[in-house]
């Protein structure tokens, strides 16, 4: 057994686990926090995805040892108009992959604030990467959604990100973010 | 007063689904609750000769491991009966954990209970089993030849026949005479199927994704030898389903026996392996199309024949040629369908189940004798678009295919199009756009409902039904706020338990109607009610259905449509049997639709890019614009990949699914999806409750051919085996 210290949510947790456990079953199963989904369990789906740190992580794959002091910020702890405008964009069905698409998205707009090209971006050398639909495709393609609300998905993040340049907003993404 | 039928209404679970609230089966806290893992046999047939359960039951942790050795007793899966329509749901026949013999490679041969899923996962790896073989056919492609003609049943007719096609086909001036193949598909839901189960004084409460609760109740109540009041089934969000979670599989009959030998609340959460090992997905295919027509492109023969299977312990025919005896208005029709029986784990229901691939083989076929005509492809269908059903003469409940098409064409910039193959280049891609009809029949179930209309402006509705991502809630919440003038948020809707009044199943694209009818007609008898109190309460007239009751001094009034009495539902079925015959006497019923389609297919690699999509839909009335366009959506978005990258890879040798996971089983990511527009015509099918024609599964079909039709436009060549995969057009 190992005692693992996170900060989840904004809230410190300690508790007792086997080295072997999941940060994903760490969550959904000794903390109860089950916002947090289970699709795979291989990485294959990002039904899991969780922010450490405020980056984007695959809980499945990641064991909850290795985040000793992280701080992990989970659906319950996300407050971000982002949640309004996947209600009103339709950007989900069943719901199952939808938190994994959130915290993905959210860790998605803050690696493209933060400048980080990715496989679709042409010429690597301007100052801002402009976030097309291309783009937010390509980067949030981790995130499986088998009820096909790819569409409202993406719709989501563009209004999200639209209104964040409006606002000038600096990326406070989620509550607890250092 | 405010109509929100037709309107573009958010979810009423949407906060839920956004904020990590909304609780799947798998999610629901027990104390003292353990973990269950399967063990999976590795031979496609055999009988177990040798069981060693020591070094699983000495891992820390472990409580129980359960095999036929020691397993509690079972009884056999219920024989089908048209008397009782839950002897439908058994996933297989196999008497689980209660014999020695394999029937499929994947079944359950032991289940282990830990404290914790890591220790149970970790015990499951060391079972070991050795098996004695049986021989076993396995091999689909090998046995499809020996295919038998499917028997004709009271839902479905295994083939047809109308004057004398392959005559016809013989003269015809132009001819064509095709195969095509499809493979094997899984639905896979983001959510693994999941159970909780937790048994109490004889009684057990089960948490079960299900897209049909009171058949998962009533299947476990056979197997369990209980009274079927015995048992809660609760799934009010299920995470995506298409048929997957419609019949009962391995995995909730094992997670309630695994709860009822340890004594502790057990929940079995599948891997996503077991979904593939434990729970049936949608047949191959070998389909053959022949079509013949005279020089102005009237089809005078039109053949459709299939060949699926179904495993030995379980699943049933699909209905592939089912669009073909509705679609041509050809001279000669013959369709069959034809069914093979291998050592494989059953096939069962998924979006569409036949129809999804016989649109994909009849629609690639239409479009290559357009071309072989040198008619426009649009053009050929209204040529051959009938007036009454083909096969029959009988009327079309509500049929707007052509106007579809024409809606479409303009909308997609069809008349533009310059037909010649490979005549279209940007840069390294081939262009080329396609078309195809959707078709799916429209169905409608028995459902009881009850509604309560308080004197606070508030209304609740209850009735069973199920909720894996298409709305219903919210659908039958505005339904129920236009009948009572209530605004949408005073009205709160219940489902997903077992307690309520019976819904019906999520199959079939029917819940939706089946709810509606019995909500509005409960409506009606509430409002009959609150205006008659108005009669006798002075000041009433006029007055809102609330203010009837404030002014009348009564907290709240109910009215409930059907009765879960065993008489009551006996009369709910005899009514909907009745009704079903009546319905099928005088029409036929559908929704249909046009799929347009752009695809780019990269010259060198042979890559293909879905780059634009329009579906326009007949399905009737639609209740709400948002969630119906989404469903829409998602259909196609299932049907791209299924034309595209969907494929179970099935060991021929041993019958073993080879590709058992998401990362080796490719289904469309955002990067494969474009903005795809929806239209619907919005035009009331009057045989329908209010109108409506399911959207569940119409937008499925129809895509792989379009897609299909619009890769033999960019490239030349036409792909008549799924999925269309780069190195098919290198």
């Amino acid at each position: 057994m190992a005692d693992v210290h996170l900060r989840i949510n904004g809230v410190d947790r300690r508790l007792e686990v086997e080295p072997r456990v999941s940060l994903l079953d760490a969550l959904r199963e000794r903390l109860g926090l089950t916002g947090t989904k289970k699709g795979c369990d291989q990485g294959a789906c990002g039904a899991c995805t969780v922010l450490a740190d405020g980056e984007r992580v695959l809980s499945c794959l990641a064991l909850a040892v290795q985040y000793e002091g992280r701080e992990i910020t989970t659906i319950e702890g996300v407050a971000d108009p982002i949640q309004r405008a996947f209600v009103r964009h339709d950007g989900f069905q069943c719901g199952y992959c939808t938190s994994g698409q959130i915290c993905s998205a959210l860790g998605m707009l803050a690696e493209h604030a933060a400048g980080a090209p990715s496989a679709v971006t042409e010429g690597l050398a301007a100052a801002e990467i402009e976030l097309t639909e291309a783009e937010i495709r390509e980067r949030m393609s981790g995130n499986l959604c088998r009820c096909g609300a790819y569409n409202g998905i993406v719709a989501a993040i563009q209004e999200t990100q639209e209104t964040r340049v409006a606002e000038r907003d600096v990326p406070t993404l989620v509550e607890g973010r250092r | 007063m405010t109509t929100y039928v037709g309107e573009a209404v958010d979810r009423v679970d949407g906060t839920a689904k956004t904020t990590g609230g909304a609780r799947f089966s798998a999610e629901y806290p027990y104390p003292d609750l353990a973990h269950a893992a399967l063990v999976h046999a590795t031979v496609a047939r055999g009988r177990i000769t040798r069981l060693d359960t020591t070094a699983a039951e000495a891992v820390p942790g472990v409580i129980a491991v359960l095999t036929h050795r020691n397993a509690p007793p079972l009884k056999p899966a219920p024989r089908v009966t048209p008397l009782n329509l839950a002897t439908l749901a058994s996933g297989t026949s196999v008497n689980y954990l209660n014999t020695d013999e394999v029937h499929w490679n994947g079944q359950p041969v032991a289940v282990v209970v830990a404290e914790s899923p890591e220790a149970a996962q970790e015990a499951a790896h060391l079972v070991e089993v050795a098996y004695a073989h049986l021989p076993a056919t396995v091999d689909f492609a090998a046995a499809e030849p020996d295919a038998k003609p499917q028997k004709s049943n009271l839902i479905m007719s295994g083939g047809a026949v109308k004057g004398d096609p392959e005559a016809a086909l013989a003269a015809a001036p132009v001819a064509l005479d095709l195969r095509y193949t499809t493979p094997p598909h899984h639905h896979n839901a983001i959510e693994p199927h999941a159970t909780t189960a937790h048994w109490a004084d004889g009684r057990l409460t089960l948490h079960d994704g299900a897209q049909n609760i009171y058949w998962t109740r009533d299947h476990l109540a056979m197997r369990f030898g209980i009274p079927k009041d015995d048992i809660r089934v609760l799934s009010p969000f299920v995470g995506g389903a298409f048929g997957g979670k419609t019949m009962v599989w391995p995995g909730t009959i094992l997670a309630a026996m695994a709860a009822k030998a340890t004594g502790r609340p057990v929940r079995l959460m599948l891997t996503r392996e077991g979904v593939y090992r434990t729970v049936g997905g949608r047949t191959p295919s070998t389909q053959r199309v022949a079509v013949g027509a005279d020089e102005s492109g009237r089809m005078t023969a039109l053949i459709h024949t299939s060949v699926t299977l179904t495993g030995r312990v379980g699943g049933g025919p699909e209905q592939v040629t089912s669009q073909t005896r509705h679609l041509y208005d050809a001279a000669a029709i013959r369709v069959q369908q034809n069914l093979v029986e291998l050592d494989v784990l059953s096939n069962t229901v998924m979006r569409a189940p036949g129809e999804s691939i016989g649109t994909f083989a009849l629609e690639a076929t239409v479009d290559e004798l357009a071309y072989r005509l040198g008619v426009d492809p649009i053009e050929l269908r209204a040529r051959n678009e009938p007036a009454r059903n083909p096969m029959d003469g009988k009327a079309f409940a509500h049929r707007k295919l052509r106007e579809c098409f024409e809606q479409g064409a303009k909308e997609f910039g069809w008349a533009g199009r310059n037909p010649e193959p490979r005549s279209t280049r940007d840069g390294r891609w081939l262009v080329g756009t396609g078309v195809a009809a959707a078709y799916h029949p429209s169905w409608q179930f028995p459902a009881n409902v009850t509604v309560r209309l308080s004197a606070d402006g508030t209304a609740l509705v209850r009735c069973g039904f199920h909720e894996m991502g298409m709305g219903g809630a919210t659908a039958q919440a505005q339904i129920a706020a236009d009948a009572l003038g209530l605004p949408v948020e005073a009205v709160t809707v219940e489902y997903g338990d077992t307690r309520l009044p019976t819904g019906p199943g999520a199959g079939g694209s029917a819940q939706t109607a089946s709810v509606a009818a019995a909500l509005v007609a409960a409506c009606e008898k509430l409002t009959r009610l609150a205006r008659a109190l108005a009669r006798r309460t002075p000041g009433a007239a006029g007055a809102s259905y609330p203010e009837i009751l404030r002014l009348a001094g009564r907290d709240s009034i109910e009215a409930r449509v059907g009765s879960d009495t065993r008489l009551g539902t006996a009369v709910g079925q005899l009514r909907f049997a009745g009704k079903l015959m009546s319905d099928r006497r005088r029409w036929v019923k559908a929704a249909c639709g046009a799929q347009f389609c752009e695809v780019r297919v990269d010259a060198d690699t042979g890559e293909v890019r879905v780059t634009r999509w329009l579906g326009v839909f007949d399905v009737g009335r639609v209740i709400n614009a948002k969630t119906a366009a989404s469903q829409l959506r998602g259909g196609i978005v299932m049907g791209i990949g299924m034309a595209l990258a969907e494929e179970t890879l099935v060991d021929p040798r041993t019958g073993r699914i080879m590709n058992a996971s998401l990362s080796e089983y490719h289904v469309p990511v955002h990067a494969d999806v474009p903005a795809i527009e929806i239209r619907y015509l919005d035009d009331p099918d009057p045989t329908m409750p209010l109108g409506l024609i399911g959207v569940g599964e119409v937008s499925i079909t129809g895509v792989a051919g379009a897609i299909a039709n619009a890769v033999f436009h960019a490239t030349g060549r036409r792909i008549r085996d799924l999925p269309i995969t780069l190195d098919k057009l290198l």
